[in-house]
């Protein structure tokens, strides 16, 4: 039996995707803010990506300066909201928390980020605004949280600054990308409207940067150029069968779950392919859109898995099943998905190798890939001079963000090959800083 | 098992937990109430004349999440009809022959204090509190602690109780004198058989920082009120046992101030005090608390071996000293268990800012060291520290040798001059000032400061 009805409403679909980091009210905030020790040389904050200095905005909570809090997150990072909602607090600041040690409930940083921030946003506060003109102006190329996040820094250092976005909506992944039970799309939607009335860039959406003229353009017209450009599409796995229908890339399932909501429809059995945090996604996803059955297929053993273990946890917690060392081989069906036709593995000294013989079928109705994104190496391969690595990440400087074309620098997933939000707002606010001294000189 | 029951200078109550002269003894209802759920006695919200309150009357002091920590109330004495309180009280009584029952008392003249005497005593009441404490509004026509601050007029008034008391008198003193004891021996000059202590403490628990006007607010306006609640039992304490230890007072001592659960009663009682009387945790929590309060008593009795309440109270006197006969040989030092620290380094930061510089930080680890020769055994650490049993105050002196300031003083060993060599800290190590600066000012900088100054690195890769 499902463990969720399939959602057919808006109420229904917010059911099944309740929040897992609701918002706090005053009372749970003031609550959970009295617990917080106020360490010394917090290792909640060295665990930080954007170094947030948090004992003294949680301290600002408990004092009831909510505004206080909200300027100390925001300080540190652009999507203060956003990321104590998504960030793997787990593994990050919570996980840091030294009560872990005690055995105590470290304290819900995530939540209590969110709970300021979220004040403010709703408030409408004014907390920032843009530096003096300078004269000068950048380009940013994708509005996701590397591309607002440098775009609201470099404002802050007097850049004019154009955004340019191939989407309708700003905010990448964070409302194409991450689970809905993460947050909302009304949450995410209102920090960056909160950002950009707060820092006046502009932002051009439906505005896909996509040949060397539109490059050219922007070099001719603008000081420098920061590349927030994120991935691309899901890595084609090249298994015969892979083009039926309802087989699909797990981005572009959650990217559409994430605007169409309950009007997306899953199969009844779903195989979801991969081990990382977004297999998870995608898994837990199809099981509260009403799936019967949800099928994790890894090609390695579970421990080996990149997921974090919370995440497979929840994953579990909605009646996703695992299937361990078994490999795709071959997508059956007849014009539509009918099944998934996997050989057996087995892990020797790190190396996988599939037993021979072992092939079966696995019906199902739907399969979902997420085996990964792709680089988008031909856009960048349009930018003269610009190096990438052997994974197709650009290169650049881990202190300023400029790649080998001095003109361009980059931060978030197309240089980091792909991380959490946090860690692209973080680097975007170091490359913008870099791009001030770069035009500084 | 132990016996609860006390006979507190001739009046008889079935455990020592008395409900104080306050809101919760308003009514014979609340009385009834309270002794239906275990309470010993209580002391009935002051007779005298009836006054007129005003609306909103009490302030509370919250610490973190925990609400009243601290509390006031700008309430006067009992609002309603003399002839309702003793009514009252004789129907308390008849169904609670057993239970103490105290008439608290507040008039002017001898006459008034001679009628309100009698009257009580004609209700039932097992004996009289004479409150010469309430810090506010009263005092200002004369009465409450405009009375305990005045050891003669109280002294006065207590000779004329008296006069006609048939049943034991307590003294109710106010904190809010210099020396507690002062108006302690004007009780007992004037012949009193108890005293109670301590009544609030003036005081303003806090201002409205949009309304520029103190707790309670009355209009926009607020006056001082009477501080209790825990944040007072160390007030209390020390005043419990000031009274006790003093050779000229010797009379019972029923203690007040900060009991909302069987610890707190017994430290009243272990410093002296023979009943104990509570009121701000039965106004937060209801008279419930009393079933954790007895058995909580009656468990640490067991466990002592202690029979009655007598054998305990005083137990704790022989060691409170004046500061001048206290041992400077022993010395304690702070051991930190590394198995049990979890890193929050707050006994570091309180050392280094708030004390001594004897924790030291290491790198590789966030367990702190001890600097044994710069720790002077000032117990800051163990404090602070969040994890039971964690941080410990290890004796290191040899355990043979007694000094103390008075013996010094008297040998001419202390110290006497500014540049006396024998300076309790002269040899204790002590940074260079400057060793000071560049260690907290980078905090000040926001996030992305820090991370530019390379506090925080930023992962090149996932």
């Amino acid at each position: 039996m499902a463990e969720f009805s399939t959602p057919t409403t808006e109420q229904q679909f917010a059911e099944n995707f309740a929040q897992l980091k609701p918002v706090m009210n005053r009372t749970e905030a003031l609550y959970e803010s009295s617990r917080c020790l106020f360490c010394f040389d917090a290792p909640c904050i060295k665990a930080c990506p954007s170094g947030i200095d948090i004992p003294q905005f949680i301290r600002q909570i408990n004092s009831g300066n909510d505004t206080g809090a909200a300027r100390t997150i925001y300080e540190a990072n652009y999507f203060g909201n956003a990321c104590g909602k998504v960030c793997p607090t787990e593994v990050l600041c919570e996980g840091a928390c030294v009560y872990n040690l005690q055995e105590v409930k470290p304290i819900e940083i995530g939540r209590l980020q969110s709970f300021a921030t979220t004040k403010v946003i709703k408030s409408g506060e004014k907390l920032f605004g843009p530096g003096a003109d300078n004269g000068k102006k950048v380009a940013v190329i994708g509005a996701g949280p590397a591309g607002i996040s440098a775009a609201c820094e470099l404002r802050s250092l007097g850049y004019g600054v154009d955004v340019f976005e191939a989407k309708a909506q700003p905010s990448g992944l964070t409302v194409y990308g991450v689970a809905p039970y993460k947050i909302t799309n009304e949450e995410t939607l209102a920090e960056m409207a909160y950002l950009q009335a707060q820092f006046g860039y502009n932002v051009h959406f439906n505005s896909a940067i996509s040949s060397r003229k539109e490059l050219e353009k922007l070099e001719d017209k603008y000081d420098a150029i920061f590349l927030g450009i994120g991935l691309g599409k899901t890595n084609e796995l090249g298994l015969p069968g892979e083009d039926k229908i309802n087989c699909t890339g797990a981005v572009e399932f959650i990217a559409e779950l994430r605007q169409h909501q309950h009007k997306v429809a899953v199969g009844r059995k779903v195989i979801v392919l991969g081990g990382g945090n977004t297999a998870m996604d995608a898994a837990s996803e199809s099981s509260r859109l009403g799936a019967e059955n949800v099928i994790l297929a890894y090609r390695r053993a579970k421990e080996e898995m990149g997921a974090y273990e919370f995440e497979y946890d929840l994953a579990k917690g909605v009646g996703v099943k695992g299937l361990f060392n078994v490999a795709p081989v071959e997508i059956t069906g007849n014009g539509y998905v009918a099944g998934v036709k996997f050989i057996r593995t087995e892990t020797k000294d790190g190396k996988v190798s599939e037993i021979a013989g072992s092939e079966f079928v696995e019906p199902c109705d739907m399969v979902i890939k997420a085996t990964g994104q792709a680089k988008q190496t031909e856009f960048l391969n349009l930018i003269p001079g610009l190096k990438l690595d052997g994974k197709g990440r650009i290169i650049a400087d881990a202190h300023t963000g400029q790649t080998s074309n001095p003109k361009y620098f980059a931060s978030g997933d197309a240089w980091n090959g792909g991380a959490e939000v946090v860690n692209a707002a973080a680097e975007a606010k170091l490359t913008a800083r870099g791009i001030h001294a770069y035009l500084s000189k | 098992m132990p016996d609860l029951s006390i006979n507190f200078a001739g009046i008889k109550s079935p455990n020592p937990f008395w409900l104080a002269s306050a809101p919760p003894t308003n009514s014979g209802y609340q009385v009834m109430k309270a002794f239906d759920a275990g309470w010993g006695g209580a002391v009935w919200k002051t007779l005298g004349v009836p006054v007129v309150n005003v609306s909103s009357r009490y302030g509370g002091v919250n610490y973190r999440d925990k609400r009243l920590v601290g509390f006031n109330n700008i309430e006067l004495i009992s609002d309603r009809p003399l002839s309702h309180n003793l009514r009252e009280i004789e129907e308390v009584k008849k169904r609670f022959p057993n239970h103490a029952v105290i008439a608290s008392l507040m008039v002017q003249s001898r006459q008034e204090w001679h009628d309100i005497v009698r009257q009580s005593q004609d209700a039932g009441a097992d004996g009289f509190e004479l409150n010469f404490g309430c810090p506010h509004g009263m005092c200002e026509r004369g009465m409450g602690s405009a009375v305990g601050q005045e050891p003669k007029v109280l002294q006065m008034i207590v000779e004329w109780v008296m006069e006609v008391a048939q049943k034991p008198v307590i003294v109710k003193l106010t904190p809010n004198i210099s020396d507690i004891t002062e108006p302690a021996m004007a009780a007992r000059r004037g012949g009193a058989d108890a005293i109670s202590l301590i009544n609030t403490i003036q005081s303003i628990v806090g201002v409205d920082l949009d309304k520029f006007a103190p707790y309670p607010i009355v209009d926009g306006k607020g006056t001082n009120g009477g501080y209790c609640g825990p944040a007072v039992k160390p007030i209390a304490l020390n005043m419990v046992k000031n009274c006790a230890q003093h050779p000229d007072i010797k009379l019972p001592i029923s203690g007040i101030g900060g009991i909302e659960n069987w610890r707190d009663a017994v430290e009243h009682i272990l410093l002296g005090a023979s009943s104990v009387q509570v009121c701000t945790a039965v106004m937060h929590f209801g008279f419930g608390i009393i079933r954790e309060m007895t058995s909580g008593l009656e468990q640490y009795m067991v466990e002592k071996g202690f029979q009655t309440i007598d054998e305990m109270v005083g137990k704790a006197l022989p060691n409170v000293l004046h500061w001048e006969d206290l041992n400077m040989k022993y010395k304690v030092t702070a051991n930190i268990n590394e198995d049990k620290c979890i890193g929050c380094q707050l006994c570091y930061t309180a050392c280094e800012d708030g004390a001594h510089q004897a924790i030291r930080l290491n790198a590789g680890t966030r367990v702190p060291e001890i600097i044994e020769e710069n720790c002077v055994g000032c117990n800051l650490c163990s404090l602070v520290c969040p994890v039971e049993q964690c941080i410990t105050m290890e004796q290191t002196d040899s355990g043979t040798e007694h000094l103390t300031w008075k013996e010094r003083t008297e040998a001419g060993t202390a110290p006497t001059e500014f540049e006396d060599e024998k300076a309790g800290g002269r040899h204790h190590w002590v940074p260079e000032p400057s060793a000071a600066l560049g260690k907290e000012r980078h905090k000040t900088l926001p996030g992305k400061a820090r991370i530019i100054n390379g506090e925080t690195t930023v992962p090149a890769e996932a």
